[in-house]
């Protein structure tokens, strides 16, 4: 049970992000990226507003558009074949806007996190599960990681797990 | 890696023939023994806290005065969080008037910290702190109130403000984490790579401020006169759930006869205050061990097949308790076993009178979060960042 490290392929996955970034910063327009729940053609403000850079991912059932902002904090938006976002993961030192990237799904978030259940109270990480929004916040101050996703908005077949 | 590791790492080798039982956390490790006795320990207890209901939070008592004076408070249940850094008190609780930071335009300087389930805001201000016998002068901390507007930027994280005694369920947060400043170089940048955290607020609103390492809320044990190199958390063995347990806050390692490292192996961290925890074959590069985190949270039910509980949401409810092991690496590659046990935690949560668990436990996305169960039955150390140890420099953990 030791050490299951990909240490052969460092040298290349070191490589490839500058690649990929440099490829894409040329091949993505800005407008494909929208908040949860939105379609590309309404927002382009994510991007703007996380003054990130951008790249593309195309998987069988949907497209990842991943985000770098200056922060350090890393945004991957799902986009199902139709358009829409479906769900957004994030990783980074502090929590995103979550207003700008969660959209129309703020408001419900915002108010599950007032009224969080249970006798008993403590620190703990955000664990929120709607009939139409399910929603992570976990980590530490400096590293904090979270998604948020529709579960009816999925494309068939695919896990939510694979929302990371 | 260096000589005095190898020594190490042989004798914890050993030291399992002759391991106790284990707490919630435990891998086979020393006989754990509880200081209570030094002018660098701070006794603590885990308990309900000031509200009655806080589960598994772990509380000690601080003293703030006035930078210089002998104008003094002393604030008890303060929770003992390694997963943040810095002092933390509710304006509803202080009596005494510290001293307002202000920014390069002279407005007051507030901030914004975002915890798992809400934020701080409030003023930066800055007292001398005093726990147990350690000292330290002139700290920044966090006054945690709304006198100042909340900043639109801290708002849109959509978490709750944690402003209120009901909401934070303590008189404020003692962040003695990996840090010696609670956001470092980012915040002191400007331009759109700083998170903005910190902000000026004069009267005409705030704006997110560039904010000097030295300026930045402290982590208070870093600026003690001496045993500032790091801290020990001591809990007992928990043998069954309980109403309370009695532990120490040790300052300090390898600085005095009680707070030696002795067989306990230092797994350091990442920059981001992070090691990896492998379970059931996948390595999860985002765990971490936090006293603030009231249950060991991993994963989520699709992966582990735990369910997650339908009334206290965000905890596991496991049909019968789930035994398991992971194994933590640190990024020294130093490396060793986990047993922690997962119950039904709307069962151990039916007893009214019990709020000490060693076995709650919740879903966390990303990886894996020790939170005070680890705890536990042994001593975990938290070495700060650029402090020199006999384990070697911080940021770490050793247990």
């Amino acid at each position: 049970m030791k050490e299951r490290a990909s240490r052969p392929t460092a040298g290349v996955i070191r490589r490839l992000p500058v690649f990929v970034f440099l490829l894409l910063m040329i091949a993505v327009p800005g407008d494909l990226f929208a908040a949860l729940g939105g379609d590309p053609g309404s927002v382009q403000a994510d991007q703007a507003h996380l003054q990130a850079s951008a790249r593309s991912i195309r998987k069988e059932a949907y497209t990842v558009q991943e985000l770098h902002a200056p922060t350090g904090t890393v945004v991957r938006e799902f986009v199902s074949p139709g358009g829409s976002v479906f769900g957004v993961a994030w990783e980074g030192p502090w929590p995103p806007d979550m207003h700008q990237l969660l959209g129309a799904y703020f408001d419900q978030f915002a108010r599950a996190m007032q009224s969080a259940s249970g006798s008993r109270i403590g620190r703990r990480p955000v664990h929120i599960e709607l009939p139409g929004l399910v929603m992570e916040v976990a980590g530490h101050a400096r590293s904090f990681t979270g998604r948020a996703y529709v579960p009816q908005m999925l494309p068939q077949g695919m896990s939510a797990g694979e929302i990371r | 890696m260096t000589r005095e590791r190898i020594v190490v790492m042989v004798a914890v080798s050993i030291l399992p023939l002759l391991a106790a039982g284990c707490g919630g956390g435990g891998a086979p490790k020393s006989q754990q023994t509880v200081t209570t006795s030094g002018q660098n320990v701070a006794s603590v207890a885990v308990n309900s806290g000031p509200t009655g209901n806080y589960v598994n939070g772990v509380f000690t008592s601080v003293t703030v005065c006035v930078p210089s004076t002998s104008t003094c408070q002393t604030i008890p249940d303060m929770l003992v969080d390694t997963g943040s850094t810095g002092l933390r008190v509710l304006s509803s609780v202080l009596t005494i008037s510290l001293t307002q930071q202000n920014g390069s335009g002279g407005g007051p300087i507030a901030e914004c910290l975002p915890f798992l389930d809400g934020f701080t805001w409030g003023p930066v201000q800055t007292a001398d702190i005093k726990i147990g016998a350690e000292s330290a002068s002139s700290v920044p901390i966090q006054v945690i109130g709304t006198a100042i507007p909340v900043a639109t930027g801290c708002t849109n994280m959509g978490l709750t403000s944690l402003d209120s005694l009901q909401a934070l369920g303590a008189n404020g947060i003692l962040g003695v984490g990996l840090f010696a400043q609670d956001c470092g170089g980012a915040c002191a940048m400007t331009g759109s790579s700083n998170p903005g955290l910190y902000y000026e607020c004069p009267g005409s609103g705030c704006k997110v401020a560039a904010e000097s390492l030295t300026q930045q809320v402290q982590n208070p044990v870093a600026m003690f006169a001496s045993d500032n190199n790091g801290v020990i958390v001591e809990l007992p063995t928990l043998s069954a759930p309980a109403a309370s347990v009695s532990g120490s806050l040790v300052f300090g390692i390898g600085t005095q006869s009680n707070n030696s490292l002795n067989a306990a192996t230092v797994y350091t961290t990442d920059n981001l205050g992070n090691f990896t925890t492998t379970f059931k074959g996948q390595s999860y590069s985002n765990s971490f061990i936090d006293s603030g985190s009231n249950g060991n949270f991993f994963l989520d039910s699709g992966t582990t097949g735990i369910p997650g509980c339908t009334t206290d949401t965000g905890f596991y409810c496991p049909t019968t308790t789930q035994n398991l092991t992971a194994t933590n690496q640190g990024a020294n590659s130093a490396s060793g076993t986990v047993k922690f046990s997962v119950a039904n935690a709307e069962s151990l949560f039916s007893n009214a009178n019990d709020f000490v668990f060693n076995n709650v436990g919740g879903p966390g996305s990303g990886g894996f979060d020790w939170g005070l169960p680890f705890f536990f039955g042994q001593n975990v150390f938290i070495g700060i960042e650029g402090k020199s140890t006999p384990g070697g420099t911080g940021p770490f953990w050793a247990y």
